[in-house]
């Protein structure tokens, strides 16, 4: 079960010590970091290291000719290797003609990647990790679950009992004395190496320098003590000059660990003398291993600005539950789907990418500004291409767009439902499709759907005409919503249209990588809403709102119901009344109105201009587990997710969870029916809608 | 500035000090070395890099006074060393950070290999960031620049922040007003 991709899922879901291990640090992460930025300017920093990344990233083969020049000149030797292969013969080489026996190692991930350890000790050379995560995972022959804290899927009770067995005496899990054991025991093989192997964070062109950070002091000990130093250096490391350094390493520690500084940053610039006062034989391997084809594409260039401080992982709702395992041997996380895609296979990343929940915090957070979301859709889009839609996802995609037919199966779905439905809700489903609702229940599909409806809703003529996108949520599961919306609207003194014509946004279409059923959706919509000139377009859909947003004609009329809504109140055009009865709600940001419409601020200040009680969750802005049909393809991930937002929202004692998205309106009523939880959850419209006032 | 660094430097685990002069420096540091137990025996030693504080004081009586105390540093005996001492170029305030040209072998065996690294600079050597100080260094001259920030710190066993790996355990950053730079 565990060599599968779902049994290993399921293997860490059960896995509470790492489940637990991630939660906290995840949480702690959010705050050291943003304690480490403190009078730093974010921003600044970042747009510092995209202009020095991304340029290197389009210079890598004369940046690499200078970095060789410059480094030669100094006595290093350079070497330029295109692949795992050629790395690991020339390592093996220099050990070979030295006599050298052993190798001390700090920590690369570069040659992780090649799995340079596996070569070496085949050769007979033996290698020892010296930071002490990377030690205990060689000890224990595991696999690192963290790009920058490779142990911390195992417990101190674990490690006690890996160094037990390593050193021959029973150790007791006190951390001090477990740090002390990997000093005495890895000092001896610090003074008794032959060679010393290390990565870089950075290579620059311009002086043929290296820059090596750690927190352990081991890479300081490795690069002295050994009279042979090899560097290996993926070629994405370099940069073109000197300064460039500044804002890789004001922002690597902070993202990394939340640390304003390393322990120790060392430079090195050619061979520095040995203990015995004869120079340092210092190697540095340029490694491809497809950089360079990554650099040619117009999409996926842009990754190798990453400086591999991982922040993307420790944001991820998906990584903080699963951790590395799930992920592959060497890159885990967002970027590691991405570099993996690349640096091993395309085909590699297949089951991995279907592990994005496309909630945007990583893209938030990344110091070089990735948008590792949008390239894993691109992977899955390439995906798609190469071995084809799974046959169901292409029925669904032809069918979504053929209005009348969807229109007349879902009438069918309605009928057939019924036996099923309680309460408005889906309970259980037949055995093969149960899993479906395991976590969550499914919403039934509305008697009347919001197409029908809105033709009944009376509204007075308006000044202004707005088209409402109603989305496939809105129209056929809460009808309700859309009636809502076009109240709040209309009282504006706004004439709400409802094209006819309008289809799917197409976001699951593209979510799927079904790139021209997502074309498809876009065009139909873009002739529906146009129709009739509207001053507005608009959506209480934030995925839906992004997805039409993304069509340059439809841009600039575009707004979410909530922004709309807080400009006509902040007009003068639209009044709330506040009722007597103070209520409290508690509101979820859904993903794609917080970080790709920037607008968690208009809902609340509605909310609370109608009278509401605001009453903050922990970790509002985390994805509640829905994402389109992510709850589907990865129910027990979705379902922790959900558990974990629940608890959130039921720690605010609100009896009320307010949010701007049907999507997520399904998932957290779903988890809620299915829990037997009293709470409600409200669109922002629904609740406004009961405060109008004259 | 030295206000800054001390505070950063503190937060982590840094223990920071500041002396007028030379001498009284001098005192502060033998009897540091007399109360952490150094003395001739291995694994009790301490390690002094050749630096400009050195210059003009009597090596022999410092080492008469205080057994243990090595002028001479070699892998063996940096290895031995409970207490290791140098000169620092820089120290960059808001990240409490301290910054050597390590070329020198010596210097890199004193502050990596014992438990306690003492790190002496010239108070006039606070510069407020990491690219102001960045300025200063000379990477065509200098084959091994050292940024030193804290003691050697893990978190790799639970998250649990554990100062002392394979560096020194402790580190002590020495201001003196009236020390010339080494540059």
């Amino acid at each position: 079960m565990k060599d599968t991709f779902g049994g290993s899922i399921q293997a860490a879901l059960d896995n509470p010590n790492l489940s637990r291990a991630l939660g906290r640090f995840s949480e702690a992460y959010r705050i050291s970091r943003a304690k480490a930025y403190e009078g730093i300017d974010f921003e600044s920093v970042r747009r510092r290291i995209v202009a020095t990344k991304g340029w290197a990233a389009s210079h890598l083969e004369e940046l690499a000719a200078q970095f060789t020049r410059q480094a030669e000149a100094r006595g290093s030797k350079v070497f330029r290797a295109s692949d795992a292969a050629a790395v690991a013969d020339y390592v093996i080489g220099v050990a070979r003609s030295r006599g050298i026996e052993a190798v001390v190692k700090s920590k690369s991930m570069a040659s992780e990647e090649i799995h340079l350890n596996h070569r070496l000790e085949e050769a007979g050379v033996k290698v020892a990790e010296t930071d002490l995560g990377e030690w205990i995972i060689q000890l224990a022959g595991d696999r690192p679950s963290h790009m920058v804290m490779p142990a911390i899927h195992l417990t101190k009770e674990q490690v006690a009992e890996i160094f037990s067995h390593e050193v021959n005496q029973r150790l007791s899990s006190d951390i001090p004395r477990l740090v002390r054991v990997a000093r005495d025991e890895l000092r001896g093989k610090f003074l008794a190496a032959g060679m010393g192997i290390t990565g870089a964070n950075i290579a620059v062109a311009e002086t043929g320098s290296l820059v090596i950070v750690s927190n352990e002091g081991n890479a300081r000990l490795v690069t002295t003590l050994p009279p042979v130093h090899i560097a290996i250096v993926g070629i994405e490391k370099l940069v073109a000059t000197f300064s460039e350094i500044v804002p890789i390493l004001t922002a690597l520690p902070r993202s990394a660990t939340g640390q304003l500084m390393t322990s120790y940053v060392s430079v090195l610039t050619g061979p520095a003398p040995n203990t015995d006062g004869t120079a340092k034989e210092l190697h540095i391997v340029l490694m491809d291993c497809g950089r360079s084809a990554m650099a040619r594409d117009p999409h996926f260039a842009e990754a190798l600005q990453c400086i591999r401080c991982a922040s993307c992982l420790n944001v991820c709702p998906v990584f903080r539950l699963v951790g590395g395992h799930v992920f592959g041997k060497t890159y885990t996380g967002g970027i590691g789907t991405i570099l993996t895609a690349w640096f091993d296979r395309l085909r590699q990343a297949d089951e991995i990418q279907s592990l994005c929940i496309q909630c945007g915090n990583c893209a938030e957070v990344c110091p070089a500004n990735i948008d590792i979301p949008g390239l894993i859709l691109e992977l899955r889009r390439r995906l798609v291409a190469e071995r084809g839609q799974p046959a169901v996802e292409r029925a669904a995609f032809s069918v979504i767009n053929n209005r009348p037919l969807f229109h007349s199966l879902l009438r069918a779905a309605q009928l057939l439902q019924k036996p099923l439905v309680r309460d408005g809700f889906i309970r259980h489903l037949p055995a093969f499709l149960n899993d479906l609702c395991e976590a969550r229940s499914l919403p039934a599909i509305a008697e009347t759907p919001f197409h029908q409806r809105f033709a009944n809703v009376v509204q007075l003529p308006g000044r202004e005409k707005a088209a409402f996108h109603a989305g496939c949520l809105i129209d056929f599961v809460y009808p309700e919503m859309g009636e809502a919306v076009v109240r709040i609207l209309n009282r504006a003194g706004i004439e709400v249209l409802f094209p006819s014509g309008q289809t799917c946004c197409g976001a699951p279409a593209r979510y799927a990588g079904a790139t021209q059923a997502a074309e498809e959706s876009v065009l139909r919509n873009r002739e529906a809403l146009l129709d009739g000139q509207p001053r507005y377009i608009v959506s209480a859909c934030p995925t839906c709102a992004v997805t039409l947003q993304e069509d340059p004609q439809l841009a600039g009329r575009l707004i979410d119901f909530s922004s709309l809504v807080k400009k006509l109140v902040d007009d003068g055009r639209l009044t709330l009344t506040e009722n007597e009865e103070a209520a409290l709600v508690t509101y979820h940001d859904s993903c794609h109105l917080k970080r790709r419409l920037h607008a968690s601020e208009p809902p609340r200040e509605l909310l609370q201009a109608a009278g509401y009680r605001l009453a903050e969750m922990y970790e509002s802005d985390m994805c509640c587990g829905m994402a389109g049909s992510y709850s589907l393809k990865q129910p027990e991930i979705s379902g922790r997710i959900l558990q974990r937002k629940l608890e959130n929202a039921a720690a605010t004692g609100a009896p009320v969870i307010a949010t701007d998205c049907p999507g997520c309106a399904l998932q957290l009523r779903g988890g809620l029916d299915k829990a037997g939880a009293p709470m409600q959850v409200r669109h922002t419209a629904e609740l406004l809608a009961e405060r109008l006032g004259k | 500035m030295f206000a800054t660094f001390q505070a950063r430097a503190e937060a982590v685990s840094a223990e920071v000090h500041r002396f007028a002069t030379r001498q009284e420096t001098l005192e502060f540091l033998l009897e540091f070395l007399r109360a952490e137990g150094v003395r001739d025996t291995p694994g009790a030693d301490a390690v002094w890099a050749d630096c400009p504080f050195l210059s003009g004081l009597d090596r022999a009586q410092m080492a008469a006074r205080t057994p243990g105390l090595h002028f001479e540093v070699t892998r063996e005996s940096a290895a031995a060393a409970k207490v290791g001492i140098s000169q620092m170029d820089y120290a960059i305030a808001d990240t409490g950070t301290l910054v050597e040209n390590a070329t020198a072998v010596e210097r890199r065996l004193v502050s990596t290999l014992p438990e306690i690294h003492v790190a002496l600079l010239p108070t006039s050597a606070i510069y407020p960031d990491l690219a102001t100080a960045m300025v200063l260094l000379k990477p065509d001259h200098e084959a091994y620049l050292s940024l030193i920030t804290g003691p050697s710190r893990t978190a790799d066993i639970e998250r649990v922040l554990t100062i002392g790996v394979h560096g020194p355990r402790r580190l002590l950053a020495v201001f003196v007003d009236d020390l010339e730079g080494q540059r």
